[in-house]
């Protein structure tokens, strides 16, 4: 499968490398060589146990790599219904960066920055250099390499020192394509000492085709920086998606990720938060709703590299029909990170009797003066409560529901933007009723 | 009201109740006394549907329906609550969305409108005053770290909410203190109506002096044994269960 893509970088790097910055193109024949070494990762390999991509990767995508830009305004087609989120709205289109509209430039805070990779590697070429492929660069990732070898464009945002962004960035990723289609991007964002910021991603789908994403997200949050990263993938059965998400954290930074699965057709979430600072907190929330075919693999790793530090990890499965599920928490505790604490949780519920659930807790510690655990549950919902609901009037659904619901109350409670918790709630249920069976247009804003 | 005849339960292919008969007619105050493990909650579980229990023979009518037809939501909607032994906790639902459902759900079932969210909170203030329950609790996720006695308390709330035709009361009063006792009995006296009815299980003879019952069933052994009126009930706090015991088998060695 790999050599069709070997082959297609050979024929095309020039122009591959034509329509992207040349900082990108710096590291772009080295990741294509480890690209050829490793190929596509396989369920072979330890970390790829449970994700067999074999299905996804046999349908031939087209790639934009001319990249032609296509024919809608986002900001028309996207109109808000319900503006309960007053954000700062961006959209990448397949792997294009659409040029910012003005009002939304304009509101930003003095010296911040949000712009397409590209655009930024061109104008701010030093501040871009000292980030770009930092963290991405080391990985032994076949699909991390792939990224880097393909992806021309991606989402950028710098917020300078001590810049606090009192709205949410919120950036829709939007596939859209009359042919299968992959779309590679590559995204960075910067919060220098002080900096705070939240982004909110949403994967969305237009047509019914076959779609491929593969996305990498580099963050660097400085000494101080507050962080929030919100994934929210509500696509349908026909889409694939692979995220990277590489986060470095220094001194007592302070980052939350929580990457929620709705709709999907094969999903992996590989995250990765470098805790490389002291007195730094790190949250790592995520939940699935699965049903159908739908396969959802949340690969997460955190490594503490400096004592002092606190993570916290909680991972929440509903899978119902044939939908499989995979969670694996690697927790890294260097032998210097004294008085580290981490915690972890992953806890699911399986519906039907096809469902499947893999989980699996790898703790690696080498430091002695550590409080860590781990805990996964898989289960069906809790029969005692479903009957003392029953027995009150409620019907078998509904307290089926509002079980479901409860269970995944405490990852919802980890949104900390007010109106998206709302929000996500209210999708959370639509979704669990069953409503909610297609993407219908952009469903936060 | 409600006709149980001959009523032969099993739970994981065990029988435990062997054949109960007992008619409750509106208006009227049942009580069951009857040693551990005599199937009371058991009989209990019956009437309220839980799939746990198997019913293997017999029938039980009630407002002239077939209750083991129902699902345990519909017995619920057509007027039986049972005040659970044990209420079950229900982390992450809240006290206030639990019952609205319940109450929204019964309202539906007999064709009424929704309430609306300050009638419903009105609703919930005034039932809460009546059992006297704390604010607190209403906030919380459903018995979610409940003491024992507030357990109780709050099933009692629940039965003001949803004004049953026949309440069953599985061991209401244990873990109670004597105040709350007080109130809990207070509460159901309250609620009782000419055209509903009350079904008491109880160990102890001093919930009866609260909730006067018409009649005192003496459940042993998966059956109804003994029925009497109130004074049964003083008997047994004086003698014991050993003398029934006796009565009840001294006929099998004949
Ligand atoms: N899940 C179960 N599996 C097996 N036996 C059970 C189960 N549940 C109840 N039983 C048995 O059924 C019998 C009747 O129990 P039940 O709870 O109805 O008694 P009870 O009269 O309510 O007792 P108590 O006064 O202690 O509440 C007991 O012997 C009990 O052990
Ligand atoms: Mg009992």
């Amino acid at each position: 499968m790999e050599q069709q893509y070997i082959d297609f970088y050979k024929e095309s790097h020039t122009l591959i490398k034509q329509h992207s910055a040349a900082l990108m193109n710096n590291f772009r024949d080295a990741a294509f060589e480890k690209f050829e070494r490793l190929g596509f990762p396989t369920s072979k390999l330890e970390n790829y146990k449970y994700t067999d991509m074999s299905a996804p990767l046999s349908i031939e995508y087209g790639l934009n790599i001319n990249r032609l830009q296509f024919q809608i305004n986002p900001y028309d087609v996207f109109k808000c219904d319900v503006p309960a989120i007053h954000s700062y709205l961006f959209f990448v289109l397949n792997d294009t960066f659409y040029p910012v509209n003005s009002t939304a430039k304009q509101h930003l805070p003095e010296g911040v920055i949000i712009e397409s990779l590209r655009t930024a590697a061109e104008n701010y070429p030093q501040l871009v250099e000292k980030y770009l492929g930092k963290l991405s660069n080391e990985k032994n990732d076949g699909w991390i390499a792939f990224n880097e070898t393909f992806a021309q464009d991606g989402f950028f945002m710098y917020v300078p020192k001590n810049v606090k962004l009192s709205k949410p960035v919120q950036l829709i990723n939007i596939m859209r394509s009359d042919v299968d289609f992959m779309a590679n991007s590559h995204n960075l964002i910067i919060l220098e000492e002080g900096a705070k910021a939240q982004l909110l991603v949403c994967d969305h789908t237009m047509d019914n085709v076959h779609f491929f994403s593969n996305r990498l997200t580099e963050v660097f949050a400085g000494k101080n920086a507050v962080y929030e990263h919100y994934k929210l993938e509500n696509t349908n059965i026909l889409n694939t998606n692979v995220s990277n998400l590489l986060i470095h954290q220094e001194d007592s930074s302070n980052v939350l990720t929580n990457v929620i699965t709705l709709h999907n057709g094969m999903t992996r979430n590989g995250i990765e938060m470098i805790i490389d600072g002291e007195n730094c907190e790190s949250l790592l929330c995520g939940m699935v709703i699965g049903d159908k075919n739908q396969d959802v693999d949340n690969f997460t790793e955190i490594v503490h590299k400096k004592p002092n530090s606190q993570s916290r990890e909680l991972f929440k499965y509903v899978l119902d029909d044939s939908s499989k599920g995979a969670f694996a928490g690697k927790i890294q505790v260097a032998k210097n990170a004294q008085k580290t604490s981490s915690f972890q949780t992953n806890k699911n519920i399986l519906l039907s009797k096809t469902a499947k659930m893999r989980t699996k807790p790898q703790l690696e510690i080498y430091a002695d003066d550590v409080k860590c655990s781990h805990g996964a549950t898989i289960g069906q919902l809790d029969e005692a409560a479903k009957f003392y609901m029953q027995s009150r009037g409620i019907s078998e659904s509904e307290a089926r529901l509002l079980l479901m619901f409860a269970f995944t109350a405490d990852v919802m409670d980890n949104i900390r933007i007010d109106a998206l918790r709302d929000r996500m709630k209210l999708l959370v249920e639509k979704r669990l009723r069953g409503e909610l069976s297609r993407c219908e247009g952009c469903m936060i804003c | 009201m409600l006709e149980i005849k001959d009523l032969h339960a099993s739970i994981n292919g065990k029988e435990i109740l062997k054949g109960v008969n007992l008619t409750i007619r509106a208006g009227e105050i049942h009580a069951i006394m009857g040693p551990n493990g005599a199937g009371k909650s058991t009989l209990a579980w019956v009437l309220s549907g839980n799939p746990a229990v198997e019913v293997t023979h017999g029938e039980i009518i009630f407002n002239g329906k077939n209750l083991l037809e129902m699902s345990p939501e519909d017995r619920s909607r057509e007027g039986i609550f049972l005040s659970f032994q044990y209420p079950v906790e229900i982390p992450g639902v809240s006290m206030v969305n639990f019952m609205r459902t319940a109450v929204n759900e019964q309202r539906k079932y007999k064709n009424l409108e929704p309430l609306s969210a300050a009638d419903f909170l009105r609703l919930m203030r005034e039932k809460k005053e009546l059992v006297e329950m704390d604010n607190k609790l209403t906030s919380r996720s459903v018995n979610e770290g409940f003491s024992g006695g507030e357990k109780k308390r709050n099933e009692i709330f629940q039965m003001a909410m949803l004004e049953p035709k026949l309440a069953i009361l599985d061991e209401t009063d244990s873990g109670l203190d004597i105040d709350a006792l007080r109130i809990v009995a207070n509460g159901v006296n309250k609620l009782k109506r000419p055209d509903n009815a009350t079904l008491v299980i109880t160990h102890y003879q001093r919930l009866l002096d609260y909730i006067i019952p018409d009649f005192v069933h003496v459940f042993y052994d998966g059956r109804i044994v003994k029925t009497g009126d109130k004074n049964l009930a003083l008997e047994l706090e004086e003698k014991g269960y050993d003398w029934i015991k006796k009565e009840v088998e001294t006929p099998v060695e004949q």
